[in-house]
C-alpha cells in the first residue's frame, strides 16, 4: 500500500474553484432606490430657477470671497498651531509628579473647555476694556519694559486667533494626554536603561509612537475648526462667512452665497481628509508588517500590473 | 576602583507599598564573571536587577556598581540623591536586556540600535551606523538591518535587543529572563548569542529558568525565595548538591 500519504508529484493541482456566487436581488433594490434618489435630487437643483446658478458662478472667484478664503485658512493654521503647541505642553504638565504643575493644567482645560467658544471669542476682542494698556514687564506692579496699547495690539485677527488657539489647545491637551498614556510603559523604561533623559524619552520614543493615537482625532479638530472659524463673523472679522454675509447684505443673494462658501468648506475639508491619510500612513510605521496600498499606488498597479508587483514600499 | 567588585550589593531592602520584595539581598559580582539568578516567579529576581541600574529606588542597604552608588552620592555620612544627568551617565554604561524586547517598534532594526549612542554619547551618525551594522552582524542578523521589530520573529528581536544594549559599550549585561517570552525553537538563537559574550569577558547578571545555560555559562548561581538568598556558589555544587530543603524542591521541579 502506497497510497496512504499522497506525494505532490502523484497527484495533480486540482482545478481552481468555480462556482456560482450567492445572489443579493434586495442589494441592487436598494442600489437602484439610492441612484433615482440621487439623479432626482441633482435635477431639481439643475432646473429650479431659483438657485440662480449664473450668480453662484459669478461669485465663486470674487476677490472679496477669495481674500475672505484665505483669511480662513490661515486663522485654522494659526489656531491649530497654537492649539498643538499648547496641547503637548499641557498634556506634558499633567502628567508631571509635580500636584501644582498638574493642577494649573487641569485647571486650564477646566475653563476653556468649559465655556462656549463664541462667548471666548467675544471676550478676547473686548480685551482691552479689561486691560487698556498691556504691557510686557516686571510682574505685581513693577516697572513696564514694553508697553503697548491693548487695541493696537488685540485686532480682530488676532483676538479670533487667540480665542480658538487657546480654545483649541483645552481639547489637544486630552487628545495627546490619550496617545502619551496609550504607549507601552517598557518603551520608557527601555530607553532609560539606556541612558536617556526624561525629556529624550518623550521626544525620541513615547511621542513619535503617540503620535499614531493623536493623528487622527487632531485630523477631526483641525477639520472642524476650519468651520468653528466661521464663528469670528461675531467680531466683524472678514473671513470667508463674513465676507459672503457682507456681499449678500448688499445684494440680496443670500442662498447663493451662501453655497459659494459652502463649496470652499467642502473643497477645504476634502484636502484635509486626503492629507490626514496620508498622515496616519506616515506614523502608523512598524505597527503592522505590511502597509496597505494607497488608492494611487492602487491606480497605478492597475495601469502597469507589472512595475509594482514587489512588496509595498513603506 | 578598579578592584572593586562590579556589582556590590549589602542587606538591598526594598518596598512596594506594605509588600516587603527583597528582605535584604547581599551578593558580589566580580569583573568579567557570570552570576544567574534562580528562583521561582515572585521571589524578587527581577526586582533586585531593576534596581541595579535604578529603575527601582531600593529603600535599604547598599548596592553599588564598579565602586559607585547607585542612585546616591555620599557625602560624610550623608546620602544624596543624584540629578537626572548623574543617574543617566550610570545607567549608559549598564545594558540591560528584558523579558519582552521593548525595542522601538518606529525604528528599524538599525536604528534601534544606533539611537541610544546618537542621542545619549553624541556618537556622529556615520560612525553610529558602522558600528550598529557590526553589531547586527554580530548577532546574526546582518540581512534584518532595515526591517521593523513587527516584521521579526521573538528571537530575533531580542537578538536586536542585546545589539542595542552592547552598541552603549556597557561594562556590565542585566538580563531579565530573556528567553521566557520566546518559543522554544527560537530559545536556543538567543542563548548562543548571550554564551558568546561571557566567553568575550562580557560580566553579566542574568535572570532565567535555563538550568542549561545556568550549568554551562555562570561563574556563580545565586538561589532566590522570597525575597532572600537561599543559596549560592559554583553551578555544578548548588545544581547537583543543593543545601537546603527549599533549592532542592525548587530543582525538582524545573530540572
Amino acid at each position: 500500500m502506497s497510497d496512504v500519504a499522497a506525494t505532490p508529484t502523484a497527484q495533480q493541482r486540482p482545478d481552481d474553484i468555480k462556482a456560482v456566487p450567492v445572489r443579493h436581488p434586495w442589494r441592487w433594490v436598494v442600489a437602484a432606490l439610492v441612484a433615482v434618489l440621487a439623479a432626482d435630487a441633482i435635477w431639481s437643483m439643475a432646473t429650479n430657477d431659483r438657485f440662480e446658478w449664473s450668480v453662484f458662478g459669478d461669485f465663486f472667484f470674487d476677490h472679496r470671497i477669495l481674500r475672505g478664503l484665505v483669511t480662513t485658512l490661515e486663522l485654522t493654521a494659526l489656531a491649530m498651531a497654537i492649539g498643538i503647541l499648547l496641547g503637548i505642553v499641557l498634556a506634558v504638565m499633567r502628567l508631571s509628579p509635580n500636584p501644582l504643575i498638574t493642577g494649573g493644567a487641569g485647571f486650564y482645560v477646566w475653563i476653556f473647555r468649559g465655556t462656549p467658544v463664541l462667548v471666548q471669542i467675544l471676550l478676547w476682542n473686548y480685551i482691552g476694556a479689561l486691560y487698556p494698556h498691556i504691557t510686557f514687564g516686571v510682574p505685581f506692579g513693577g516697572p513696564d519694559l514694553v508697553p503697548v496699547s491693548a487695541n493696537s495690539l488685540i485686532t480682530p485677527f488676532v483676538a479670533g486667533t487667540l480665542a480658538l488657539g487657546l480654545n483649541e489647545g483645552a481639547y489637544m491637551a486630552e487628545i495627546v494626554r490619550a496617545g502619551i498614556l496609550s504607549v507601552d510603559e517598557g518603551q520608557t523604561e527601555a530607553a532609560h536603561a539606556l541612558g536617556m533623559t526624561r525629556m529624550q524619552t518623550m521626544r525620541r520614543i513615547v511621542l513619535p509612537q503617540a503620535m499614531r493615537v493623536i493623528v487622527p482625532p487632531t485630523g477631526n479638530e483641525t477639520i472642524s475648526m476650519l468651520k468653528t472659524s466661521s464663528l469670528v463673523s461675531v467680531i466683524a472679522l472678514a473671513d470667508l462667512t463674513y465676507s459672503a454675509q457682507l456681499i449678500y447684505a448688499a445684494n440680496y443673494k443670500t442662498i447663493q452665497l451662501l453655497l459659494v462658501i459652502s463649496v470652499w468648506y467642502l473643497i477645504f475639508t476634502t484636502v484635509l481628509s486626503i492629507g490626514q491619510y496620508y498622515l496616519e500612513r506616515r506614523f502608523g510605521r512598524g505597527s503592522a508588517r505590511t502597509q496597505a496600498l494607497t488608492p494611487l499606488q492602487r491606480l497605478r498597479m492597475a495601469i502597469f500590473p507589472r512595475h509594482e508587483a514587489g512588496g509595498p514600499a513603506l | 576602583m578598579s578592584d572593586a567588585p562590579m556589582v556590590l550589593a549589602e542587606g538591598v531592602h526594598k518596598r512596594f507599598g506594605r509588600l516587603e520584595v527583597l528582605k535584604g539581598i547581599s551578593l558580589e559580582v566580580q569583573r568579567g564573571q557570570v552570576l544567574v539568578l534562580l528562583g521561582p516567579s515572585g521571589s524578587g529576581k527581577s526586582t533586585f536587577l531593576r534596581c541595579i541600574n535604578h529603575l527601582e529606588k531600593i529603600d535599604a542597604g547598599r548596592l553599588s556598581v564598579d565602586g559607585e552608588l547607585v542612585g546616591y552620592r555620599q557625602v560624610d555620612d550623608h546620602l544624596h540623591e543624584l540629578p537626572e544627568k548623574d543617574i543617566v551617565r550610570r545607567r549608559a554604561q549598564i545594558g540591560m536586556v528584558f523579558q519582552r524586547f521593548n525595542l522601538f517598534p518606529h525604528m528599524t532594526a538599525l536604528g534601534n540600535v544606533i539611537e541610544a549612542p546618537k542621542c545619549v554619547k553624541r556618537v556622529p551618525d556615520r560612525r553610529a551606523r558602522e558600528r550598529g551594522v557590526e553589531l547586527l552582524h554580530r548577532v546574526g542578523l546582518g540581512d534584518k538591518i532595515d526591517a521593523y521589530p513587527a516584521q521579526l520573529s521573538g528571537g530575533q528581536q531580542q537578538r536586536v535587543a542585546i545589539a542595542r544594549a552592547l552598541a552603549m559599550e556597557p561594562k556590565l549585561m542585566l538580563f531579565d529572563e530573556p528567553t521566557s517570552a520566546l518559543d522554544p525553537e527560537l530559545v536556543g538563537e538567543v542563548l548562543d548569542v548571550m554564551r558568546g559574550l561571557a566567553d568575550e569577558g562580557m560580566t553579566m547578571v542574568v535572570v532565567t529558568h535555563e538550568i542549561g545555560f545556568a550549568r554551562e555559562a555562570a561563574d556563580t548561581l545565586v538561589f532566590m525565595d522570597g525575597g532572600v538568598v537561599v543559596e549560592s556558589g559554583p553551578p555544578e555544587q548548588v545544581l547537583s548538591s543543593p543545601r537546603h530543603e527549599r533549592t532542592r524542591a525548587f530543582l525538582s521541579k524545573v530540572l
